[in-house]
Parts: C-alpha cells; sequence; structure tokens
C-alpha cells in the first residue's frame, strides 16, 4: 500500500499538485486508521490529507480512479453484494463483466430500466457490456479513451434515452416536465461516467496504471494555455475567473489600505491616553490618502488572439471596481473605446458579445495593424493620459508586416505612469515571423509572457502594488 | 509506547497525563452521530471529521456560503458535548482579540495602588512578577480553547478575512497546540481540542497553514441528501414535496446565476412552502417565493423564465 501511495503521490505531483513531504505523511497515518476495502473511504481519506484547494480536486479524482481501478481479479468479487441489491431482482442472467449474450436492443432496455430505477449497479454492468460491444478497443494503443467514449456514447443513443426517461416520468403538477429533464440528464451523466470508468479499467488493464495516468494528464486550470484551449477548457477558465477576480480586487483593496498609515494623529492620540492617566500607551493616525490609479487597457481583439482578448476582458471588467477608472480600447487595424460597454453590465459576456458585434475596430482589412491602431489611440486620447494612468496593451505584437511605428508608444510612454505589454505567445516565439514585440518592447516598462490564468494573477497582484 | 498513533505522540509533547480518548472510532460512526443532530453528511465530510480526531490535525473547510461549514462544527461539539470555543475572523484582527491581551488599565491601578509600599528597586521587582501574571491576562477565544479542562472544539470562522501576515498567529495553536506568551512562557493545552476552521476562498489561504490542516471541500448536497436535508430540519415537511423542493433547487443551481441558492436558503424555501400549506409545488407557488431562494432581481428574472420552460413539441 506504502508503495502504491508513493506512485500516486508522484503522479499528482507530475500533474502539477503541490504535495509536500508531511501531507505524505499524513496520508500514510491516515490510512492506518480506516477501513482499506472501502474504496469511498479511501478515495475521501486521501482527498482530505493530499490536496487543498478544491480546483485540484477533479485532477485528484482522475488520477485516483486511475490509480485505484477495480482490477479484473477483483470485480467479480465486488460485483455480486451490488448485483444482489434490491431492484435488481428479475435481472438474472446478466452477469457481472458480461452480458456478452445480449442484443442490442436488450442492452438498450436494460440501460433504459437501469436508469429509470436509479439503480448503480445495474447501470454499472450495462456501461461494461456497452463498453465491451461498442467501444472497438484495441490494445496496446497508446490512448486516454476519448475515441473510445465518443464511440461508445454514439451507439446508445443518449438523446433517445433522455427522451424515453421524462415520458416515463409520471407527471406532477406543471413543474413536471423541466424536472424531469433535469433529473433524466443527470441520470444520463451518471451513465456516461459509468462508461468512462469502464473503459478506463480496461485501458489500466492493458497498459497498467502508471502508462495511463500520463497519457490522462491534464494541466490544472490555471496552468491551461489561454490561446489553445478547447471549448470545455474555456468555460472552466471563465467560471475559474469569476472568483479570482474577487480575490484580486480584495487583495488589491487591502493591500492599498494597508500599505501605508498616515501621519500621527495628535487629537485622537491624546483624548486616547486620558483614559491611561495622560500616558499616551497607544498611537493613532490619520489614514493614509487613498492612491487613485487609472487604468488604460488597450487590447487586440483580431482572430489570432480572440480567446485571449475575450478572456482578458472579463477580468478588466471584474477589477474595474476596483480603480478609480479602468478605460478599455480593442482594435483590429483601427480602434474604438469599449469602456461604456461595461458600464452597469452584470455579466461581461454580454458586454464581451456586444463588443465584438458593435465596436467599430476595422478600419481597412481586417487584419491587425498595431502601428496604425496605436497612431489613432495617441491622436484621441493622449491628451487624456496623465501621470496617474498605467496603460496595457494586450496583443501578439504580429503586425502582418505593416508599419511598427514604436515612437508613437514612446509619445503614449512619455505622459503615462507606466506602460505594460502583455503578450499571450510563448516568449519563444516573440520576433519571430511578423512578430515585433522587440521594436515595441524599448518603449513599454516590461513585455510579460501571459499565457495562463497563474500568469495573469501574479501580473495583476503586482499591478496593484 | 505506539510513536505512530498521532493522538498520543501530541499528548506526550503536550505533557498530559494520558491520552484523552478517541470521540469517533468509525467514519461511519461520525455519520450516525452528525445524524442525531440532524446533520445530514456524506462520505467526504465523515472521514475528514474521524481523521480531524484521530490524527489530531485542523480540518480546513471551504465550499460555497450556506452549506454547512459552520454548521459542522457546531454538530460536531453537540455530538461530542464538548463546548464551541468561536473565533470570527476579520479584517484587521489581532493578536489582542484573537489570543490575549495584558489588562493595561488593571495592571496600572495595580501600580498606582502600590505606590509608597517599601522602597524602589525590591518593590518594582515584586510588582513586576505580579502585574505580568494570569491574573491580568485577558484571554480571548485561542488561548481560552486551549487552556479550558473540558474537551473543546474551535471554530475559526472565515479564516480568509483576515490579513496573510495575521494568519501567522494561528500556526502555533494548528500545529502545537500551545501558545507563547513572552511575559509568561509557553501555555499547552490541556486537552486536544478539535479544530476546524471556514473559509469562502475569497483568497488563497498561505501554503504554511493548508500544509496544518487536512481540507474538506463541501459542495451542494446532491437530490437524495438535500431531500434527507429539509425532512430533518424542517418540521412538517412531507417526503415528496422535499422531494420537489430538492429537485427544483438542483434545475435552479443549473442555471447560470449570480448566487446559486444554499442549502440555508432551500430550507428556508422548504419552511415557506410548509407555512403556505402546501403539498406539493405549483409553477405559481413556485415563481411566487422565488424571492426566498434567491436574491438578485436578474437571477429570479432568469429562473422564472427556465421554471416556465415547455417540452418543445407541446408548445
Amino acid at each position: 500500500m506504502l508503495d502504491l501511495l508513493a506512485g500516486f503521490i508522484g503522479e499528482l505531483r507530475a500533474t502539477g499538485l503541490p504535495v509536500s513531504l508531511s501531507e505524505h505523511m499524513d496520508a500514510a497515518r491516515a490510512l492506518e486508521l480506516i477501513d482499506l476495502g472501502d474504496r469511498d473511504q479511501v478515495r475521501a481519506t486521501l482527498a482530505a490529507t493530499l490536496v487543498k484547494r478544491s480546483d485540484h480536486l477533479a485532477a485528484f479524482y482522475q488520477a485516483f480512479d486511475v490509480f485505484f481501478a477495480v482490477r479484473p481479479g477483483a470485480r467479480d468479487t465486488s460485483d455480486p453484494p451490488a448485483e444482489s441489491a434490491p431492484g435488481a431482482a428479475g435481472e438474472s442472467g446478466v452477469g457481472g463483466g458480461g452480458g456478452e449474450g445480449m442484443s442490442a436492443e436488450e442492452l438498450h432496455d436494460l440501460l433504459y430500466r437501469a436508469l429509470r430505477d436509479d439503480n448503480r449497479a445495474q447501470l454499472r454492468s450495462g456501461a461494461r457490456a456497452a463498453v465491451e460491444r461498442y467501444a472497438g478497443m484495441e490494445p496496446g494503443r497508446p490512448v486516454g479513451g476519448t475515441y473510445y467514449l465518443y464511440r461508445t456514447l454514439r451507439y446508445l443513443e443518449l438523446d433517445e434515452l433522455e427522451r424515453r426517461l421524462v415520458e416515463g416520468q409520471p407527471g406532477r403538477g406543471d413543474l413536471a416536465w423541466r424536472l424531469a429533464r433535469d433529473e433524466a440528464r443527470s441520470r444520463i451523466a451518471q451513465l456516461k461516467q459509468e462508461v468512462e470508468r469502464a473503459i478506463r479499467e480496461r485501458l489500466v488493464d492493458d497498459r497498467g496504471a502508471e502508462a495511463l495516468a500520463r497519457s490522462l494528464r491534464r494541466p490544472l486550470p490555471e496552468d491551461v494555455d489561454v490561446m489553445h484551449a478547447n471549448r470545455d477548457e474555456l468555460a472552466a477558465l471563465e467560471r475559474a475567473l469569476r472568483p479570482l477576480s474577487r480575490k484580486l480586487a480584495t487583495r488589491l483593496a487591502r493591500r492599498r489600505r494597508r500599505r501605508r498609515r498616515g501621519p500621527v494623529d495628535l487629537r485622537t492620540t491624546v483624548r486616547q491616553s486620558l483614559s491611561t492617566g495622560g500616558v499616551p500607551l497607544e498611537l493613532r493616525f490619520r489614514p493614509p490618502r487613498p492612491a487613485k490609479p487609472e487604468i488604460f487597457v488597450v487590447a487586440d481583439v483580431s482572430g489570432s488572439v480572440a480567446s485571449f482578448a475575450r478572456f482578458t476582458l472579463h477580468l478588466v471588467h471584474a477589477i474595474s471596481s476596483q480603480f478609480s477608472r479602468v478605460r478599455s480600447f480593442v482594435f483590429v487595424d483601427g480602434l474604438d473605446e469599449v469602456t461604456s460597454y461595461f458600464e452597469g453590465v452584470d455579466d461581461p459576456a454580454d458586454a464581451v458579445r456586444r463588443i465584438n458585434s458593435e465596436a467599430d475596430v476595422v478600419a481597412f482589412d481586417g487584419h491587425s495593424d498595431y502601428g496604425h491602431a496605436l497612431t489613432v489611440f495617441r491622436d484621441r486620447y493622449l491628451d487624456e493620459i496623465t501621470r496617474r494612468t498605467t496603460v496595457l496593451i494586450l496583443g501578439d505584437a504580429r503586425n502582418n508586416y505593416h508599419l511598427a511605428r514604436a515612437d508613437v508608444l514612446a509619445d503614449v510612454r512619455a505622459r503615462a505612469r507606466h506602460v505594460y505589454w502583455l503578450n499571450p505567445e510563448p516568449a519563444g516565439y516573440w520576433n519571430s515571423g511578423d512578430s515585433i514585440i522587440s521594436e515595441y518592447a524599448g518603449h513599454c516598462d516590461a513585455v510579460v509572457e501571459c499565457r495562463t490564468l497563474r500568469q495573469l494573477e501574479r501580473f495583476v497582484g503586482d499591478l496593484g502594488t | 509506547m505506539n510513536w505512530l498513533d498521532p493522538r498520543e505522540e501530541l499528548a506526550h509533547r503536550l505533557g498530559l497525563a494520558s491520552t484523552p480518548a478517541v470521540h469517533f472510532t468509525s467514519p461511519a460512526e461520525v455519520r450516525e452521530r452528525l445524524a442525531a443532530q440532524d446533520y445530514l453528511s456524506d462520505d467526504t465530510i465523515a472521514s475528514a471529521t474521524f481523521l480531524a480526531d484521530r490524527l489530531a490535525k485542523p480540518v480546513l473547510i471551504e465550499g460555497p456560503a450556506g452549506t454547512g461549514k459552520t454548521s459542522l462544527a457546531r454538530a460536531v461539539a453537540d455530538a461530542t458535548g464538548a463546548r464551541l470555543v468561536r473565533l470570527q475572523c476579520y479584517e484587521g484582527l489581532d493578536e489582542s482579540k484573537a489570543l490575549y491581551e495584558w489588562n493595561y488599565r488593571k495592571q496600572l491601578l495595580r501600580i498606582q495602588a502600590g505606590r509608597g509600599e517599601g522602597d524602589g528597586a525590591e518593590e518594582w521587582e515584586r510588582l513586576e512578577g505580579d502585574i505580568f501574571s494570569g491574573d491580568f491576562l485577558l484571554t480571548r477565544p485561542l488561548l481560552e480553547a486551549i487552556t479550558a479542562e473540558e474537551p473543546i472544539v474551535l471554530l475559526i470562522d472565515e479564516v480568509d478575512r483576515v490579513e496573510l501576515e495575521t494568519e501567522a498567529l494561528l500556526l502555533e495553536i494548528l500545529s502545537e497546540y500551545q501558545v507563547s506568551i513572552p511575559e509568561l512562557g509557553t501555555v499547552r493545552a490541556r486537552q486536544i481540542p478539535l479544530v476546524f476552521l471556514t473559509s469562502n476562498s475569497t483568497r488563497e489561504l498561505s501554503e504554511a497553514l493548508k500544509r496544518r490542516c487536512l481540507y474538506l471541500y463541501v459542495g451542494y448536497p446532491d437530490v437524495a441528501r438535500e431531500r434527507d436535508i429539509i425532512e430533518a430540519r424542517v418540521p412538517g415537511v412531507r417526503t415528496a414535496l422535499a422531494q420537489q423542493i430538492a429537485e427544483v433547487v438542483r434545475s435552479l443551481r443549473q442555471l447560470d446565476l449570480k448566487k446559486a441558492p444554499s442549502v440555508s436558503e432551500t430550507l428556508d424555501w422548504a419552511r415557506t412552502l410548509v407555512v403556505l400549506g402546501r403539498e406539493e409545488i405549483g409553477i405559481e407557488d413556485a415563481v411566487a417565493t422565488l424571492s426566498v431562494l434567491l436574491k438578485y432581481q436578474s437571477d429570479i428574472e432568469r429562473a422564472t423564465t427556465a421554471l416556465r420552460e415547455r417540452p418543445p413539441s407541446s408548445a
């Protein structure tokens, strides 16, 4: 068990979870106290001792399922009690790992009944049979199983199952349809989990836990590359962004409040000292003058960095309450101010949609032209930049071989407090092809690689100081 | 002596005469005894509580607001017959509010009262030993928790509200169950308190704090558990109604709302429906009472639309 634990922790660390030695020892101690035969208990125990952040739990559960998958030998022993659970009666002839003798209709019917009766054990054996029949697994291929999942689910016709489940529910008033549908969906999600699990079990049999864990490894939410995130990952990122922006906001506010105490407030100190017989035990200070930084965000929203820009606009919206003035501008080859789109909007996604459809950002051909966009920015807004203004430019500096006009940026910097450039490309790609980041870099206080949530978080955190 | 047992080891370090008895023998027992207090736990909650007891480690509980983080500590205190000591954290909390404070005024009075007895140097020595003794110490929750003789459940609520630097105050008590007071020396715990910390994760807690704690994430319960919670906490509710309430709430949580309904709001809603004498929720009842569940106008509008949705065929 200790070896298995060490291997498991090795896998967690490889995924990026910070597991310290003392946590490893806690886990080992904890395992001595519980019933090792109870898989759920082992899982809960390891989660309590090894994981310290809620957004790491998903990665933990995945690794756990791979490492502590039910082995084929154990399968037959683990199934019978479940099989004899109430509700399974009348389903005799469907063995634990079997179902080979069934026709396609029988299998569908079995799954339907299992879903309808919410019978987890039956669902599990049905899912195994379905994987057996439909996934077409080939031994020895180093894959994560996504394709097998897709194939199996396609044959199972989940929409049809959902429809049958909804219709099978007795009506209970006018809310019934909606509730039945949500219930059906959650049960179908269970079926998907079971199928995934069945596939994983077979992959573990085939190649062993460690090899499979390697091919299943996914970056943690804060390490996902924004530019290359798929749709699910982007959705996850946007969810992660909401608490993050609140976190950043509290941190910035706190730091600004705490940073410096004002001068000694003599009046209050003397008055306070009366209660201690005129001895001033505690000095009182005036609150510091609040700093009021202004931020101008200038974001490239052309196709090449669209997902990054979208993501950053979300963040801008979130921190805007913390700064006395945040103004946002978007550009492709023209430039437009979009500050008003964020005003009074609850959901930044609405604002982003409006910006994409309404903002006037294309002047010529719809390819990024940093030189022209920056010139427009200088001509229209230079007067409004003051010593308190921080200018953030977001973009990959891929200029499609237009003129750089770095001198324009020099004018901006001469007036502004800071100019920062956030580049969503890996630093290794900078200045290759039509990227001309080095020409602008000389006129920025810093050019920062900003591909992941973690990097963005660090940057915004530093900005507040 | 079995050095692998963390409780024995801790008891030895604290210099206790005997190892305090454990509160629970298995996670299943935790579940049962919490259920007797009308707190319905699940596997992860029961395991974490069990381990907190057996490993003598604090538990850090995170999760959305209103999912029963604070009530867990209260239920554990009730189930074990321990006294609950609560430290509510807030911004600006410091040593003198969390740990202990010297009672300046009393010290001053003592000095003034003692003036004129005997000669200078000797008097001062006696006085100094006197005013920095336990009599002049105001105990705050943390010190109170470890100096108590009876079993204690210590709840440090919303620990994410204190500044990062203030967290360090907690570290000594969390890992060693002791408090060092420069003038008095080290005060060690007289029993092993069960410690729960809750956090709404408005900021990242420090690694040092997390390393000393077990971690428990309490999310929204599934329909079956929520139904049981409603039945346990709302008198006079029928199972069918509780089930329906739980299902409606689940549907609402799946919508993209600003603030999803919490368990405590669900309970409020269930009580409302019971007071209204409903046996079943109709769409109009649901819409009329949504303001109990949801706290933003835009959320209420969105939920109303979603609940009125009809199957595509019969629309």
